[in-house]
Parts: C-alpha cells; sequence; structure tokens
C-alpha cells in the first residue's frame, strides 16, 4: 500500500515545463516513384492518373506502385487517365478549427471516389446543405501557374 | 516450439534520400524476397514488421501505413518497435508467429525513411531522455554515445585510434555491398581527422542517415524444406531491456546484450560461442559499438578486442569475420532495416551467395545483433545452415 | 544468384533535386509542446534541490541508494519509501566534449563546447551516477575518475530544476 498512500499525501505534485517542452522539428515527404509522376501529370497536364492490376482488375487512385492485393508492381502500362470526375462517396462539414474555435465559414470535406479510388479533397462553389452522397463533382484545377505538384494543384471539388 | 528457416531475403540500397515513399521502400524489399525463394503473397501467412520512431518518417501509426507494402493487406499484421534493435528483434518477432505454429509462413520487413526528417533525424531523440532530470539539460542524441565510448576507451586503454580501425573494417566491407551507400575506402588517418562531434566521436566513427527497406521470409521446417535445399536455420534467439536509469550502469560494458546473447546461445546449444560462431554482425551504428558488441557477444574476451582486431581476427577472412556485410558504418544506417540487412548477410553468407563478400570456409553459424532504445535492449538471432 | 534478385529500389535524390522543384516535396510541422508531470519521488528531488540538497531513496532490501531517487526500486520492484541525503560532490565516471547541438548543427564559432559527464555522487550506491554538465574547467583537463562538486545558483534564483545546480566543477 506504501506507493498509494503516497500518491495520495502528495498534495504538491506538479507539472513541468522548463521550456524545453517544444518538439521544433518538421517532416519533408516526397511523393514517391508513383506520387511523383502522378503530381507531374496533374500539375502539368491537369489529369489524374490511376495505376490498373489486370490481375484483380482494381484501379488505384491516386496512381500507386504496386498492388496491395497482388503484390505486383504496377509498370508505365498499367496507368490509366482516369478523368477529373468523381461520386462523392461520404462528406463532412468541419464547423472548428484545429484549436476548437469556430470557423467564420464551414470546410465541406468530402472521400472522392474515382475509379476505385478515393481521393480526400475540399468541395466548393456550392453550400453544405447541397452536398449529398452520390453527387457527382469534378476537379476545379488551379492555374497552372499556382501549381506546386501536390494535391492541393487541385483547388476543390464542385458539383458537375 | 518448430524449427524456423528464413528462406528468402531482399533488400533496396541504402541512400541519404529516396526517392520512394516509406511504403514503396517496404514494397521493394519484401517483393524482392519474396521474388528470391519464388513465393507469392498467397503463400504468406503473417506479416511481422519494424520501424524505428514514427518521428522519423513523420507518419504516426506507422505500422499501419506501411502494412500494405510489407504485405500486410487483409493479414494478420503486427509491428515490433525497440528503438535501434528493431531490424534484428522483428525477426525474433516473426521467428514466434511460425515458431509456436500458429503460422507456416511469415514475412518480415523493416523500413526506415529518415531523410523525412528535417533538419536532421537526430533532432528527433530529443524526447528520449527523462523529461525532467535530463532534457532539462539540454542533452543530445550524440552525448551518450559519446559518453559511453569515453567510458569504453578508458576502461581498457584503448585509443581513438583503436576505434578508428573497426570503422576501417566495416567500410572496406561496405564496398562490396550492392546496397552500401558508400563508394570510398577509409583511412584510420580519415577517422581521426574527421570533424569531432562529441569527444570522442568523430565524424567517420558515425554511420549515416539513411534511407531503406530490408526483408526475409521465414517459413516453418516442412515448408522451408519443400521451398529450398539450403533454409537458413534459425537456431536461437535472445533478448533484454536493462535498466531506464542508462546513467547508473556502468557504460564500459553492454550488460544488455549479455544476457541476450547468453539466452541465444543456450537454445542454440553453443557452449563456446567464439569457437563455435563463424561469422558476426554485431551492432555498428559506431565504431566502438561493433567491438563493445563483441565483447557482449562473447566473441571477444573483454579488453582484448582491439589486440584481436589488429591481429587481423575479425577481419572478412579471418577466424571470426566482423560485419563481413560492411555493418551500418559500411552499408548504410537505416535503423530498422539495417538491423534486418544484417540478418540478410547471414541468410546469403551461409547460403554461400554473398558474392565478392563471401567469407571463406563455408561458414556454418552466425550471428546477428541489434541495440536500441535508450541504450538499454538488445536483440540476438543466432543462424545456421 | 545474381545481386540484381537481391537489391531493388531506393532512388537515390539530392538536396539539388529538391531545391530546383525537379522532385516534390510536401512540408509539415508537428508544432507541438509538451508538459510532463514531476511523479511523486522527482517532486521531492526537486524541492529539495530548491533547497540546494541532493536526496535519494534506499531500497530496504538490496540496500542500494538510488539517484535519481525512485518510488520503487526496479531491481526488487517493491516500493521505496526510505529517503537520504546524499553529498554535492562526486566522481566523473563518463564525460564527453560536444561540438554539435540537439539538430546536429554545429556549435558556433567561439561558442564554448557542452561539456555532459556521467558524475556517481558520493554517498548514492556505487554506480549510481547522474547526467549533468562540467564547468569551470578546461575541457582537456577533464579526466575520468576526477573528484567534482555541484556548483549551486544562488538560493533565490532556484526553482526546483536539475538546474537549481549550474554545474559540477572539479575539486
Amino acid at each position: 500500500m506504501g506507493i498509494l498512500e503516497k500518491i495520495t499525501r502528495n498534495v504538491d505534485n506538479r507539472y513541468w515545463n522548463p521550456g524545453v517542452g517544444a518538439f521544433p522539428v518538421k517532416n519533408r515527404y516526397t511523393a514517391g516513384v508513383a506520387g511523383q509522376q502522378f503530381f507531374e501529370r496533374l500539375k502539368e497536364d491537369s489529369k489524374i492518373f490511376g495505376t490498373r492490376c489486370k490481375t484483380c482488375e482494381t484501379t488505384y487512385v491516386p496512381a500507386r506502385l504496386y498492388c496491395e492485393r497482388c503484390f505486383e508492381r504496377l509498370e508505365e502500362k498499367d496507368w490509366v487517365d482516369v478523368g477529373t470526375e468523381g461520386v462523392i462517396h461520404s462528406f463532412t462539414v468541419v464547423h472548428k478549427t484545429l484549436e476548437g474555435e469556430a470557423k467564420e465559414k464551414p470546410d465541406l470535406i468530402a472521400a472522392i471516389q474515382i475509379a476505385d479510388g478515393i481521393l480526400i479533397h475540399r468541395l466548393g462553389e456550392l453550400d453544405d446543405m447541397e452536398a449529398y452522397i452520390g453527387m457527382k463533382v469534378a476537379a476545379q484545377f488551379k492555374a497552372k501557374a499556382d501549381r506546386r505538384g501536390g494535391i492541393n494543384d487541385i483547388d476543390y471539388f464542385k458539383p458537375l | 516450439m518448430r524449427k524456423v528457416a528464413i528462406v528468402g531475403a531482399g533488400l533496396t540500397k541504402f541512400v541519404r534520400r529516396a526517392l520512394e515513399t516509406p511504403k514503396e521502400l517496404s514494397f521493394e524489399a519484401t517483393k524482392t524476397a519474396l521474388d528470391s525463394c519464388g513465393l507469392s503473397l498467397d503463400d504468406i501467412d503473417c506479416v511481422a514488421h519494424g520501424s524505428a520512431p514514427d518521428a522519423f518518417d513523420g507518419i504516426h501509426q506507422k505500422g499501419e501505413y506501411l502494412a500494405d507494402g510489407c504485405g500486410g493487406w487483409n493479414k494478420p499484421t503486427m509491428r515490433v518497435y525497440v528503438g535501434g534493435a528493431t531490424g534484428v528483434h522483428a525477426v525474433v518477432h516473426g521467428w514466434h508467429h511460425v515458431a509456436s505454429g500458429m503460422f507456416d509462413t511469415c514475412l518480415v520487413v523493416c523500413e526506415e525513411k529518415m531523410s523525412n526528417a528535417m533538419p536532421h533525424a537526430q533532432g528527433f531523440f530529443l524526447t528520449i531522455f527523462d523529461a525532467i532530470t535530463e532534457r532539462a539539460l539540454h542533452p543530445n542524441l550524440l552525448w551518450i554515445f559519446a559518453l559511453e565510448m569515453n567510458r569504453y576507451m578508458q576502461r581498457y586503454g584503448y585509443t581513438k585510434e583503436d576505434m578508428a580501425l573497426a570503422a576501417v573494417n566495416n567500410k572496406k566491407n561496405g564496398l562490396m555491398h550492392p546496397s552500401s551507400q558508400f563508394k570510398d575506402e577509409i583511412t584510420v588517418e580519415d577517422v581521426l581527422n574527421s570533424e569531432t562531434m562529441a569527444y570522442p566521436v568523430s565524424r567517420l566513427d558515425v554511420s549515416p542517415v539513411s534511407d531503406g527497406a530490408a526483408a526475409v521470409v521465414l517459413a516453418a521446417e516442412p515448408v522451408a524444406r519443400r521451398l529450398t535445399d539450403k533454409p537458413v536455420w534459425i537456431e536461437g534467439v535472445g533478448w533484454t531491456l536493462d535498466t531506464a536509469y542508462w546513467a547508473t550502469r556502468d557504460l564500459y560494458y553492454p550488460r544488455y546484450l549479455d544476457k541476450a546473447a547468453r539466452m541465444a546461445y543456450e537454445m542454440a546449444g553453443i557452449r563456446e560461442p567464439d569457437k563455435q560462431i563463424n561469422i558476426a554482425e554485431p551492432y555498428d551504428p559506431f565504431d566502438y559499438k561493433a567491438l563493445h558488441h563483441m565483447e557482449g557477444l562473447q566473441l571477444s574476451p573483454r579488453g582484448k578486442t582491439v589486440e584481436l582486431l589488429r591481429d587481423g581476427h575479425f577481419a572478412r577472412d579471418g577466424n571470426l569475420p566482423m560485419c563481413p556485410s560492411g555493418g551500418l558504418l559500411g552499408v548504410g544506417n537505416p535503423i530498422a532495416a539495417a538491423g534486418t540487412m544484417k540478418i540478410c548477410e547471414l541468410f546469403w553468407q551461409l547460403r554461400g551467395e554473398a558474392g565478392e563478400r563471401q567469407v571463406p570456409g563455408d561458414p556454418r553459424l552466425g550471428v546477428a545483433q541489434a541495440w536500441g532504445d535508450l541504450m538499454q535492449v538488445s536483440s540476438v538471432v543466432v543462424t545456421g545452415i | 544468384m545474381s545481386e540484381k534478385l537481391k537489391v531493388s529500389g531506393g532512388t537515390a535524390l539530392s538536396e539539388e533535386d529538391i531545391r530546383s522543384g525537379k522532385i516534390f516535396v510536401t512540408e509539415d510541422s508537428l508544432n507541438c509542446a509538451y508538459a510532463w508531470d514531476t511523479g511523486v519521488a522527482i517532486n521531492r528531488y526537486l524541492a529539495e534541490l530548491k533547497q540546494g540538497r541532493i536526496i535519494a531513496t534506499e531500497c530496504r532490501k538490496c540496500k542500494r541508494v538510488m539517484l535519481p531517487p525512485r518510488l520503487f526500486c526496479e531491481l526488487c520492484f517493491i516500493p521505496c519509501n526510505t529517503w537520504r541525503h546524499v553529498k554535492d560532490t562526486g566522481t566523473i565516471n563518463t564525460f564527453s566534449i560536444c561540438h554539435v547541438h540537439w539538430d546536429a548543427s554545429r556549435i558556433k564559432e567561439g561558442e564554448d563546447p557542452h561539456l555532459p559527464a556521467v558524475i556517481e555522487i558520493d554517498g548514492a550506491s556505487e554506480g549510481m551516477g547522474i547526467m549533468h554538465i562540467l564547468g569551470e574547467v578546461e575541457p582537456e583537463k577533464i579526466k575520468i575518475g576526477m573528484k567534482v562538486q555541484a556548483v549551486w545558483k544562488p538560493e533565490t534564483e532556484r526553482t526546483g530544476s536539475i538546474n537549481d545546480i549550474k554545474y559540477f566543477k572539479p575539486l
């Protein structure tokens, strides 16, 4: 019982933040072999590409280097242009910031199905009351000069 | 317990900065390992994978994230993490899966992408120290290695030149490794003249920061015998944790390894490891650690290791080659992957498939070891053919 | 077996590939901060440091006088209720002269190297070292086995921290 007794008697127990609590590090991510090519096509050609595994007939979006089911390498010939349209698989309306403050205007975030893949992205040009699962949407690209080779080269998805 | 064998192995190149994502690195090593023994994912019952801190790759829940690249889609998959010891421990972990009788085959995959950590992977070790009694002193990771190296050298009267010999030995071996991120041989003078980082640690006493992945395929005895006429058996495994109050354990001797090694040797029926073991892959993130660990592995008498090294005992053509792969110093150090790379080396060496790195004299028995957490954990695997 | 069958992937990039924008990267920062509870034993340790004393706990079974103090002996796995003051002198078990910051950046020209050491405190059991830093000493004169003593901050500046000891200096 010694330990429990001590804890109940310990009234001045306190937390410690000696000014070294911050962890000031950052991460830098490459897009990878498939991702690099995926974003090149997005940035240069405004196209969304997937890779298709001919064994299990799955078309991955975004394009991947390998099929996770068959564990086969997906090669150049397996790249397919899947168009820039998709269907809302699910969506959410975000009212709070990361810090828990109310947002001035809620964000519409959706899981958008394209071929057999899902892209998570913002929805735009529609009111949160108008969005529905099954809604057809299309990618709205940023102006070419503003593209950086990342998922934000698509500004948002908008209703067709 | 069932007998377990390694039947396949695969690696990526180790590089300072890889284009591949962590998943893609895992895929490359895993696919290569599967191809090496003619298996497909359908033949695999489970996956045991390992990776060191999430913070390196910058992906929390890295186990789940990496799983599909490790062949873990829709399979029983479990990640192991014991810091630097992860790469060897993942093999122990996979061994459990098969030895228990639960699974016939198991993929063991380890990956690390340290280049994702900015400005330098070392910074991500900031929070491994005790937050209140140690971190308030603004420590950095190098301190503990430097403190340990200094104590080890002082205890036996070793010099920095002595320690550099291990770096030269390992880097020389590593030049012949197809995954190595180095191209140039180094000399003792190069090590001594390299920048002092934290005395006694100089730049070339240290292994590099790397990206890479490594994989092996484990199989239960009947399956292994069907797959290959040269299965490499896991003869013994051992692991121990010492106290996390690292400053209260005298640093000159790796007590954490002593027990782990004895556990593995007992299981393997090895009574005289220094005479019976043919190749050793001690964990060598620093040159002194290779020697320190040879002592902990009972492969060299305490305080006599430098003498044996100078006599060529640990050279690739010596009595007991040390790090014939090149080790972390000679191939690279993508933390978890580097430990598994050592197991890959035992696999190729014992099968006589190590190419120009092949150790002469038909080695029969090898040991690989890794070390991690806050200097306190070690994992050991003994393999034989 | 050919080497080709053993190694695949690991495409090397240079920093220039990234700087030039040829290879796309995404950057992100964790931006997190932590605060830690001191816990029971360390709370007392810090309170004593504030008074200019070092306190340890003793295990009634193995008789180890332990630093830092702890609520349980991790070897005997029993609670520790016995507190013992120990001296503020000790012996250098090992040390380093460090020219590198936590993030691997190098110390600047003219900046003094950091001098971390493991110090075995007098009055604690043999081998019971704590990590601290050394001061008032030429780095090249530091030796393992050297006797050292704590240099305390003035009482008014102590906050209940391991840094209430500024450093250890040679006796």
